[in-house]
């Protein structure tokens, strides 16, 4: 018998890989096999039924309704609504302060463009997590205690946290939300419209100005009418603690500070090389046309050097989400600190818990990778 | 001569300070920035700090500024962990022996690169396992459980970093390879492991290894945080040498098949040593990353060097003071810092090199 197709690349390559799938197979069969039986062993019950049983503790954060009757299901979606909450506002600022300092990085004053890498050059180099344990020790040594009751313009300020006063829904506000909507709306239209009589005419339109009235005007306007129908629930000292408004946790505050400082010095980076990355010409291009220096970094060199910011910029963004994990250091109460923490200690469904959390900082990831995908595209065609 | 050098420092400070009323605001903002800054910290360091003392009343002063005695008093213990005093030495004689490869090899132009990586490679982890652990010969054996401080620190991201070289390596390959299911196995594990926090994947390996595996087998923490971290790291490696995979013009994987060599034959002789070589300032940068990753472990209960700092800050009442927890936190910060910019900048230099090399 021949022995020739022993030699062939397509059988060989398909062995390998019938090989390599029964070996992935085997493994999973095995830690499946071992783990059902450890967990028999153990007593450990399996399955998704304990998601329907009460939790039984409280959450010193919750932007849903929650009470310690809630079931672990429910815990499931405070601490992932933390930890969005953590991320968006994380996200908002250290990509304003990443902008700031990067292009501070490119200022042509020698001292700041120094003193922006001397910033970029500390706090990237060190770990986050000791960032992070630092700015929480810090925050809580220099916050007030709650009795000194430090209260001015309606904000009090203690170390169990800071309040801030909350605004009362009464009726007629939803018309002015309904206002602000449409002004919304309004706004679009009128960048279409200004973005056609440009092409048409070449015309240009302040379009932004316009439709910054119209998206503050009508819900100004209805607010005004209905006679300003809004009041605010000030912090006030309790027997203990202030009491009312709406509370920034320590916690949340420490994690904010730690991940904005730490992201904001890579975003730093990546929006400098982003900028060195447009040619000089195109610069000059566009000054020798007569475009102001205004315009030639808003028309040329800023959207060139997005193309070449964004893709590394939403990975900051996920990095950003995924460090949101070290709140369980500090006990801000997000997704891995109330679920992947007192849950699984509770329950001790390790599997299930484990799963359940790594699977959705997986779907965040996939989500944006999708979104990133899908820009990228678009961004091409716009190329020439 | 000594005027116009004059005149030029005065032109160069119009120029770059200077130069209108808006630079010459932001000028004086940094400057105001950077006195008070450097004056408190300088203040806190230096001129209020408390430098000798037995326990923390002696910084438990008012306006009292860092508390060094805590930081000398500790330092071993922040260093080498609860690791025994008399042994100790064979901590150190094992930084020496690794020193003594990795220096040499990180220097252009020493000869003999070879012999050093077999060294390190083969050689240098078996010296250093016997002798960190021992147990065998005369060396009394010392538990993991002791383990700890910048030495844990340097044991978690070196051995993460060694295991997940050839993983990462074999990741990249599969995932540029022809085969559909090796590829596809190869991108599902690279983008979960990217997708998930090393908390979880930390968590997954302290809580969920020991229930994979049958029960007599058992695992030490370390161990078990060590490989969490090495599966975590291979996963980043493996996207810096498929950059380098990449970077290799196809002649070369042409030139290799036409010369009729195995698969294992082009890699391992063509492409790999060419891509590598690419990225190894990608490496070190991964390396960085998985140094700085590894205070993650105190989360999962083993003492590095920020988790023996962060213990000794809050869980030690002989030295507890308002100043103790930041003077721990500069001092582990400085250390880390020391370790992440020099090779950062080390990581900046053979880029340049080789940017040079490739001119």
């Amino acid at each position: 018998m021949s022995l020739d197709w022993l030699y062939d690349r397509k059988t060989r390559g398909l062995i390998f890989q019938i090989a390599l799938l029964i070996g992935v197979a085997a493994f999973f069969v095995e830690i499946g096999l071992n783990t059902a039986a450890n967990l028999r062993a153990q007593n450990i019950a399996t399955g998704f039924g304990f998601l329907d049983r009460p939790a039984g503790f409280d959450i010193s954060q919750t932007l849903i309704p929650y009470s310690s009757n809630s079931t672990y299901g429910r815990v499931f979606w405070v601490g992932l609504t933390n930890t969005l909450l953590v991320a968006a506002i994380g996200i908002a600022l250290a990509t304003i302060l990443g902008f700031i300092i990067g292009l501070a990085r490119l200022s042509s004053n020698w001292l700041v463009a120094r003193l922006a890498t001397v910033y970029v050059e500390i706090v990237r180099n060190i770990p986050l997590l000791l960032q992070l344990l630092a700015w929480y020790f810090t925050l809580l040594i220099s916050l007030p205690s709650p009795q000194a009751d430090v209260r001015l313009l309606g904000v009090g300020v203690s170390d169990r946290g800071v309040y801030l006063p909350a605004p009362v829904w009464q009726p007629g506000l939803g018309a002015v939300l309904v206002a602000l909507l449409a002004g919304i709306a309004g706004a679009a239209g009128i960048g279409v419209w200004a973005r056609r009589k440009r092409l048409a005419t070449g015309e240009q339109v302040p379009a932004f100005w316009y439709g910054l009235a119209a998206v503050i005007a009508p819900p100004l306007l209805v607010f005004l009418a209905l006679g300003a129908p809004l009041s605010f629930e000030l912090p006030k000292l309790g027997r203990f603690n202030l009491e009312g408004g709406i509370v920034l946790l320590p916690e949340l505050m420490a994690l904010l500070l730690a991940l904005t400082l730490y992201t904001a010095a890579f975003i730093a980076e990546i929006v400098r090389s982003g900028i060195e990355a447009v040619p000089r010409g195109q610069k000059e291009a566009a000054a020798a046309l007569g475009l102001r220096p205004w315009q030639v970094q808003r028309l040329v060199v800023i959207p060139q050097a997005l193309r070449v910011v964004i893709p590394p910029l939403t990975n900051q963004y996920l990095n950003l989400t995924k460090n949101s994990s070290l709140a369980v250091a500090i006990g801000y109460p997000d997704l891995v600190s109330v679920f992947a923490g007192t849950v699984l200690n509770q329950t001790n469904q390790a599997v299930e818990v484990i799963l359940i959390t790594m699977g959705v900082y997986l779907g965040i990831s996939l989500l944006t990778a999708l979104a990133m995908n899908w820009f990228n595209a678009r961004m091409a065609l716009v190329e020439r | 001569m000594a005027r116009a050098r004059h005149e030029t420092r005065i032109a160069w400070l119009k120029a770059n300070l200077f130069s209108s009323w808006g630079n010459t605001a932001l000028t004086l903002i940094s400057l105001a920035i950077i006195s008070i800054v450097v004056v408190r910290f300088l203040d806190w360091a230096l001129f209020s700090a408390v430098f000798s003392g037995d326990d923390g009343a002696a910084c438990n002063k008012p306006g009292a500024g860092a508390c060094w005695p805590f930081i000398a008093h500790k330092f071993g213990l922040f260093m080498y962990g609860r690791y025994p005093d008399a042994e100790r030495w064979r901590i150190n004689l094992t930084y020496a022996l690794a020193l003594a490869g990795l220096v040499p090899l990180m220097l252009p132009h020493v000869p003999g690169k070879l012999w050093l990586s077999i060294y390190l490679v083969i050689v240098f982890p078996v010296v250093g396992f016997v002798l960190v652990t021992g147990g065998i010969f005369w060396l009394p054996h010392v538990a993991t459980e002791l383990w700890g401080g910048l030495f844990l620190t340097l044991v978690v991201a070196s051995v993460g970093i060694a295991a997940s070289f050839p993983i990462g390596i074999l990741l990249a390959l599969g995932r540029r390879s022809a085969l559909p299911i090796v590829r596809w196995v190869s991108i599902g594990f690279i983008e979960f492991v990217r997708g998930v926090p090393l908390v979880t994947v930390l968590f997954m390996a302290s809580v969920m290894l020991p229930l994979f595996l049958p029960p007599e087998v058992t695992f030490d923490k370390l161990l078990r945080a060590l490989i969490g971290v090495a599966l975590f790291s291979a996963a980043y490696l493996a996207e810096v040498i498929r950059g380098g995979l990449q970077a290799i013009p196809r002649g070369q994987y042409e030139a290799a098949d036409a010369l009729g060599l195995s698969y294992a034959q082009k890699m391992g002789l063509i492409v790999l040593p060419q891509a590598l070589k690419l990225v190894i300032p990608g490496i070190v940068n991964s390396f960085i990353a998985l140094f700085k990753d590894t205070s993650l472990v105190l989360i999962i209960g083993l003492f590095d060097l920020l988790g023996i700092v962060q213990q000794s800050i809050s869980a030690d009442p002989k030295w507890f003071s308002p100043q103790t927890a930041a003077t721990g936190y500069v001092f582990a910060g400085f250390i880390f810092w020391i370790f992440c910019f020099s090779m950062s900048r080390y990581s900046a230099f053979l880029e340049r090199r080789l940017a040079s090399d490739r001119r």
